[in-house]
């Protein structure tokens, strides 16, 4: 008996690190799983990884920029598995770096719209299924750069304080439907959006993050997939506008990631699988 | 293969309400649980329960706010089941009520002895066998009354900000034993910290928030149990707010919504144009 039985779910940025996690560990509990991403030979991997697991799942290429394919990843997982349940707003990057002015206003406004216009979308296109079935849980992955002043870039940092706040507002709103909006604050999490930056990659970047919090120990997606597990399932139906952080205690110390991480000779930052360093 | 498959925990204030909840959820996922509570009745009806769900349980009882208590109920759990992996520092009070006038310095004291003091002692002697133990999970209970002033009486509000503070700074200092140490935040939740719980009191809790039923012991229980197990081991120092949407809602503008602003049209501005939607 999974924790998420009959349950569908709709996770963007699943073709890696947090998203994948997620997708499996939803799988592996009963879920059925719509991977929507822009990879399509990481979203179709992470398909086989859900079949694996004991779970249905489908591949679906998203944009989230784009609300015509935000809505269609939805559409989606009503067409191929009857209703939705759970929607997890991951896809992300790290857009727009480099000093405040130097950041020129296209870079902002794109990266807005994958980090907070997206997030925005992903709700909205929930909402009528949702209510057919009586309730869901949308869960969004902010970070701690939207609590910190020094945990991230500043265009992505503003963008993701952006998402816990419209977690906020919107569950408010969606209260009385039995619809829970909650987001996830991720700290220091070893996956490709931050660790292609790193010269040594993964390896490298794991030794990095096990100093920078009060648990010596790398995040990793499967640290955020059970935090998502929680949401997503009924033990949380009582749970909305929350930021559930999970950080190792980066945020409970109180200390700052350092410039260095972000220090590197490059405007832009994503999407990760495609491995850009700069325009 | 239960979710605290032998694992041991100590649950204070677990003869009744959130705590009784959890020590009753905890048993049923496989732990071993220390019942601590000033209530015996009440504690040993949890004893039974917990056994009755599969795990094994004992009543040991404790007053909070004795350093001596605290550092007994410990040792029971290393005694009986022979180590320490989980303390939930749950046992509560309402405390000291009337405004900043009429409290007095001892109604202040005695609720913070339990509220606050009680949890530092908790975290402190549950160190040396989590160590031993190779890590472990410290959760208390905090509130939504310990993260903004008005929705508690002022001493407890107080105690339940220092009991956030607290698991921050503990937080920090443990990281490096594999200690975690978080909190939990419940909004309104229908136990017996107010009285015997009710109909009236269901119904009227239903209207706090968002979510349109009141909390039950239960919604606690869940997230101390994710807190509890092995799926939460790089969290730490966190606040969790379990509230049904209360803090998010906070404050209203007397009966606007976010939904009431839409009533005054699509698109409000710019103001010297003097328009009112499109």
């Amino acid at each position: 008996m999974g924790r998420l039985d009959n349950k569908v779910a709709v996770i963007t940025g699943a073709a890696s690190g947090m998203g994948r996690a997620t997708a499996i560990r939803f799988a592996g509990e009963g879920a059925a799983v719509v991977i929507a991403d822009l990879n399509r030979e990481g979203g179709e991997a992470a398909v086989r990884d859900c079949r694996e697991n004991g779970g249905r799942a489908v591949f679906q290429k998203t944009d989230v920029s784009s609300e015509a394919e935000v809505k269609a990843a939805i559409d989606r997982a009503i067409d191929e598995f009857g209703r939705l349940d759970i929607t997890f707003n991951n896809a992300g990057l790290g857009g727009a770096l480099g000093p405040i002015e130097s950041v020129p206003v296209e870079d902002w406004d794109r990266t807005f719209a994958i980090l907070l216009r997206s997030v925005f979308l992903g709700i909205k296109h929930s909402i009528p299924p949702m209510r057919k079935v009586g309730g869901g849980s949308i869960i969004s992955t902010a970070s701690i750069a939207g609590i910190l002043g020094q945990a991230g870039p500043l265009v992505y940092s503003v963008a993701k304080a952006g998402v816990i706040h419209l977690t906020k507002t919107a569950a408010v709103e969606l209260g009385k439907d039995r619809i829970r909006v909650n987001c996830i604050c991720p700290g220091g999490i070893n996956t490709p959006l931050l660790h292609k930056h790193i010269p040594g990659g993964e390896e490298v970047t794991k030794q990095f993050l096990e100093h920078v919090q009060p648990i010596p120990k790398a995040g990793t997606g499967e640290d955020i997939a059970g935090m998502a597990l929680y949401l997503a399932s009924d033990d949380s139906e009582w749970v909305t506008g929350t930021a559930m952080v999970v950080d190792g205690g980066f945020v409970a110390r109180g200390s700052t990631m350092g410039p260095s991480v972000f220090d590197v000779p490059t405007q832009w930052s994503g999407p990760s699988f495609e491995k850009k360093f700069g325009r | 293969m239960g979710r605290l498959s032998n694992k041991v925990a100590v649950i204070t204030g677990a003869a009744s309400g959130m705590g009784q909840a959890t020590a009753i959820r905890f048993a049923g996922e496989g732990a071993a649980v220390v019942v601590a509570d000033l209530n015996q009745e009440g504690g040993e009806s949890t004893v039974r329960q917990c056994r009755e769900q599969g795990g094994r349980a004992v009543f040991h009882k404790t007053d909070v706010s004795s350093e001596e208590n605290i550092k007994s109920m410990i040792d029971r759990a290393v005694s009986e089941f022979g180590r320490l992996d989980i303390t939930f520092n749950n046992a509560g009070l309402v405390g000291m009520l009337g405004s900043i006038e009429e409290v007095t310095a001892e109604g202040w004291d005695k609720t913070h002895a339990i509220l606050l003091r009680g949890v530092f002692l908790g975290m402190k002697y549950s160190v040396a066998p989590m160590r031993k133990a190779g890590g472990g999970s410290i959760i208390s209970t905090a509130s939504i009354a310990g993260m903004r002033g008005g929705f508690g009486p002022l001493a407890y509000s107080a105690a339940k900000a220092g009991v956030i503070s607290l698991t921050e700074c503990a937080a920090a200092e443990l990281g490096k034993d594999r200690i975690r140490v978080n909190c939990i935040c419940p909004g309104g939740i229908n136990t017996p910290i107010m009285g015997r719980p009710t109909a009236e009191s269901e119904a009227s809790l239903s209207r706090a928030q968002p979510i349109g039923r009141a909390g039950h012991p239960e919604d606690i229980a869940n997230m101390a149990l994710f807190l509890a197990s092995d799926e939460s081991e790089w969290i730490t120092g966190t606040s969790m707010l379990i509230d049904g949407g209360f803090m998010a809602r906070s404050n209203t503008f007397g009966d606007m919504n976010t939904a009431a602003w839409h009533a005054r049209g699509r698109y409000v501005g710019p103001s010297f144009e003097r328009r009112t939607g499109k």
